[in-house]
């Protein structure tokens, strides 16, 4: 499992460009910072207050003023900016964020988005996964594709929305997959899976793009 | 000059049962400790609280941080906030049907609040349209996109944490401890600054401090930087 997960972050890592500023999730986005290419260098924002976010904090030598928005202590770059979470939402909401990677519960070939509540299940609340979504100018859903063998990847979302139809960009351990106003087109297949294999563990039609190409890793 | 130093105690004296309170700080980090103990001290009950997160609860030995101590003494009947995952007391407190609860994506808490300081009637934003959030809300199209009203928040006490602050009460947050303490602290009738450090006025630059003065109605100093 997490080998799915390395390889799910290091080719979600081939979505940024050199002086990109990102948003990555708690979890397995978190990851995708370890798997940036060579010579790709991005700014990532976090969500309680600045820019710059670096690595965790080592044990000993924690700062403790500077959290990330999971309340886990980290460091931060030599280009850190901290701020208030106004401005914080500003750059988040107002497009300054080139792309965010988020888990998802559910994503529909609308490109809706369900990742913050289960009904009767107990609520964490969606802190700031509902402003990221809307705003940040590319969103990128990095998961496992199933969930115990559940479809995520579906023709409508079962669970509450976080946001109609912002997911860019479905990036699993099987396959890469764009949305569309057509519907959900796999760029990219893993060889470890045949093409019957992806369409199975999906729960809605999956267009199979002209120039589909082998998921890329490491 | 108007002397708005305080102790703890006296600064969180005319908090009474039923009042709104704003309370700073991003799971813990930028809580104004010694005014939450203070006012847990003083027991005060059926508060609503405003704030990013429920604190964080007690765990192995470290004490429970901001709100999560409002909410193990039982003060609290009504949490406003983004996130409350990381403090099971909300969840039993729902469950127990003794709290209420009521979430707000975290920018629009932000700006909610920011408009209840600023003097607007409200923010027009994206972020939750088509969702619960949207549930019971105005929606208006501008320019032909769609936006939810959110309507302003105020309350009555805040509690900021200050790194520093003079004593006029012109104050900065270091780093991630800005979070909710800025825009707070024009959205409350009485504001009550905790600071780590106190200075006399004109003792530091002008530039040092981000938030000016006219905000802060008592100051108490003694603020610790938390210990790991």
């Amino acid at each position: 499992m997490a080998d799915l997960k390395a390889r799910i972050a290091s080719r979600t890592a081939k979505e940024f460009n050199d002086g990109d500023v990102a948003n990555l999730g708690i979890g397995l986005p978190t990851k995708v910072a370890n798997y940036l290419p060579e010579g790709v260098h991005i700014t990532l924002q976090s969500e309680n207050g600045f820019t710059g976010l670096s690595g965790s904090a080592e044990s000993g030598k924690e700062n403790v003023d500077v959290i990330n928005s999971g309340g886990a202590y980290v460091t931060y770059a030599p280009e850190a900016n901290f701020f208030d979470s106004a401005m914080s939402f500003s750059i988040i909401r107002g497009g300054h964020v080139d792309a965010t990677v988020l888990g998802a519960m559910e994503v529909d070939e609308h490109g809706n988005l369900a990742n913050w509540i289960v009904p009767g299940k107990m609520v964490a609340g969606m802190g700031g996964a509902m402003d990221l979504v809307v705003g940040a100018k590319k969103v990128i859903i990095a998961m496992l594709h199933t969930q115990k063998g559940n479809h995520k990847i579906l023709k409508e979302c079962t669970l509450p929305y976080t946001a109609l139809g912002v997911v860019d960009k479905i990036i699993t351990e099987m396959g890469v997959m764009d949305v569309t106003p057509e519907g959900i087109v796999l760029k990219e297949l893993h060889p470890d899976y045949t093409l019957d294999e992806i369409k199975a563990a999906t729960g809605c039609e999956l267009i199979i793009s002209p120039d589909l190409k082998p998921m890329e890793e490491e | 000059m108007i002397n708005k130093i305080r102790t703890a105690e006296e600064a969180v004296a005319g908090i009474k049962d039923g009042a709104t309170i704003m309370v700073g700080g991003f799971l813990g980090t930028g809580s104004p400790e010694i005014l939450v103990d203070a006012l847990v001290k003083k027991g005060v009950k059926h508060l609503t609280v405003i704030g990013n997160d429920g604190g964080l609860p007690a765990n192995e030995g470290t004490s429970a941080r901001g709100i999560g101590k409002l909410l193990e003494a039982g003060m609290v009947d009504h949490i406003i906030a983004s996130h409350v995952g990381m403090n099971p007391l909300i969840g039993k407190g729902m469950n127990d049907g003794t709290l209420k609860c009521t979430l707000v994506p975290q920018g629009s808490l932000a700006e909610k609040i920011r408009a209840g300081g600023a003097g607007l009637g409200g923010v027009l934003t994206p972020t939750g349209v088509g969702t619960i959030v949207a549930e019971g809300k105005e929606t208006f199209n501008i320019d032909g996109k769609d936006y939810l009203l959110e309507k302003p928040l105020k309350a009555d006490f805040a509690l900021i944490r200050a790194s520093i602050c003079d004593e006029f009460g012109n104050y900065s947050c270091a780093k991630a401890t800005k979070n909710f303490n800025y825009v707070m602290a024009m959205a409350a009738e009485t504001v009550i600054i905790g600071t780590e450090k106190l200075v006399k006025v004109g003792e530091m630059d002008p530039d040092t401090f981000t938030m000016s003065g006219v905000f802060a109605k008592y100051i108490v100093g003694g603020e610790k930087p938390w210990q790991i």
